[in-house]
């Protein structure tokens, strides 16, 4: 087999300081739901993996971190070649053991339910969602009300799950259990947590 | 400093960072729940802040301007200690205003100024369990907050105005975060709790020797616990501050002779200095005419 570089390369520049700049937008898109942070481009790794996506891995990840990757990403060698040698994490089959996911195939993804919610003792051991999408200005247009939001806050991803609206108030329903979603889009992130409540914005 | 003697950028090593920083998000998105972490020996003893120097050390950036403040004082040992740690160890800027500061870390207050959004506030927390004097088993407080059984704590609320006539808890004063987790505010004067409530900065808080982090994001409903009889309030001083002649400001009483004589002025040292800086002055001011100019 031929040796593929494109594993080894595009790491962080500066992991120290390009793990904490993605960080600091990780948890400001965390505090401040729906918001979108802007990020540089501080990594380059395979298709079908972003800049971003690869960043938030890349900050995120490590042998302590169990991660699930869609099947667009799993079926990529490069990609998961690229997350293995960056970040050393644990790749698991099961979506329910992950306490991360990466999903490219938004549209595809399983339902909610088949990602970790934690226990009632422990809901923190549950699974958080990474979304790749193309970007914040969608078609569809959501309310969000909820902590971290002064009054409402609107948002619009380019992709959403499958009956998004309905899985989020199930996911909402089970508080403090539940899953929380990460947003990868192009240079820019967004978040929101489990607590946070969803509706369409009302024309 | 030769390059072989200089730290990691804030101290911690990147897994330890990754570790915290992965708690912090689990933290927010839980508001209130402690996030078991795993919390790392600190070149300083439990009780100085262990929790909230790793917290501040996972967050901080070479952008950040920090502002550490010891019972709302700027020039107390453990404020001036974490302060320069951090200049050593992360070369970032520090600063005492309130205003200025990107990240605030606290032990015991909340300052005076109102915070705005974009500012972190970090506590430094010795007992994050607000049942822990209650019920000493931690398995059993886990399950009094997966159960949302907080009845011992109105008990002990009410024992208070059973045995005192009012709720004599003045400071680790409990509270309800966003009607879900019962949270302790870690022991600052129950002075500050309202303004947690729905404050525009993000409150973190760091638990070192109990290895839990929890968090309240912005403009989340922080509610003190009480009773519709016995409402919450906070404490209220009958003299103003001798040095800037504020009121309604949270006052520290200082001894001044062996004759049971004293004085109160504000706890938060920058704002009492930066009123006195714009001509305020108490009775006990040095010469009102100077801190006037």
């Amino acid at each position: 087999m031929s040796t593929n570089t494109q594993v080894f390369e595009g790491g962080f520049a500066n992991p120290v300081m390009g793990a904490q700049q993605i960080f600091r937008a990780l948890m400001d898109a965390m505090a401040n739901p729906g918001r979108v942070f802007d990020v540089p481009e501080l990594v380059a790794a395979p298709a079908p993996l972003t800049p971003v996506m690869a960043a938030i891995a890349a900050t995120l990840f490590d042998h302590d971190a169990t991660v699930w990757c869609d099947k667009s990403i799993s079926a990529s060698k490069e990609a998961i070649g690229w997350l293995k040698f960056h970040t050393g994490l644990e790749l698991v089959s099961d979506p329910a053991a992950a306490q991360f996911a990466l999903v490219k195939d938004v549209a595809a993804m399983p339902s909610f339910e088949a990602f970790a919610k934690g226990t009632s003792e422990y809901p923190d051991r549950s699974t958080t969602v990474i979304l790749q999408l193309d970007g914040f200005e969608g078609e569809n247009v959501l309310t969000l009300r909820g902590p971290g939001i002064k009054d409402t806050q609107d948002f619009a991803p380019s992709q959403l799950p499958k009956m998004f609206i309905d899985q989020w108030t199930g996911n909402r329903a089970a508080f403090p259990r539940g899953i929380d979603l990460i947003f990868a889009g192009r240079e820019a992130l967004a978040a929101l947590p489990r607590t946070t409540r969803v509706a369409k914005k009302e024309a | 400093m030769t390059e072989l003697a200089t730290y990691n950028f804030a101290y911690l090593d990147e897994q330890t960072k990754r570790m915290i920083r992965r708690a912090i998000l689990k933290a927010i998105a839980i508001p209130g729940y402690q996030v078991p972490f795993a919390s790392r020996e600190m070149p300083m003893p439990y009780g100085w802040g262990t929790g909230g120097v790793q917290v501040t050390a996972a967050v901080i950036g070479p952008d950040d301007r920090l502002k550490v403040i010891d019972q709302g004082a700027d020039d107390t040992t453990n404020a001036v200690s974490i302060r320069a740690f951090f200049q050593k160890t992360a070369n970032v800027r520090v600063t005492t205003s309130t205003t200025e500061a990107t990240i605030i870390q606290t032990r015991h207050r909340i300052p005076e100024t109102p915070l705005t959004a974009g500012q972190i506030l970090v506590y430094q927390v010795p007992i994050p369990e607000p049942l822990r004097f209650l019920e000493p088993r931690e398995t059993e407080t886990r399950k009094m907050h997966a159960l949302e059984e907080y009845g011992l704590m109105h008990v002990k609320l009410y024992e208070d105005i059973a045995r005192h006539g009012h709720i004599a808890t003045t400071y680790a004063y409990p509270v309800k975060v966003e009607g879900r987790y019962v949270m302790d505010p870690s022991p600052t004067p129950k002075f500050d709790n309202p303004k947690m409530h729905r404050s525009p900065a993000l409150q973190l808080f760091g638990a070192g020797r109990e290895k839990r982090i929890y968090a309240v994001p912005p403009y989340t409903e922080v509610v003190s616990l009480d009773f519709e009889d016995h409402p919450f309030e906070i404490q209220s001083f009958s003299e103003p501050c001798a040095l800037c002649g504020a009121r309604g400001t949270y006052l520290d009483e200082v001894i001044l002779d062996d004759k049971g004589g004293s004085m109160f002025v504000c706890s938060d040292t920058d704002f009492c200095e930066d009123r006195q800086a714009h001509g305020h002055c108490g009775h006990l001011s040095a010469n009102p005419a100077e801190a006037a100019e």
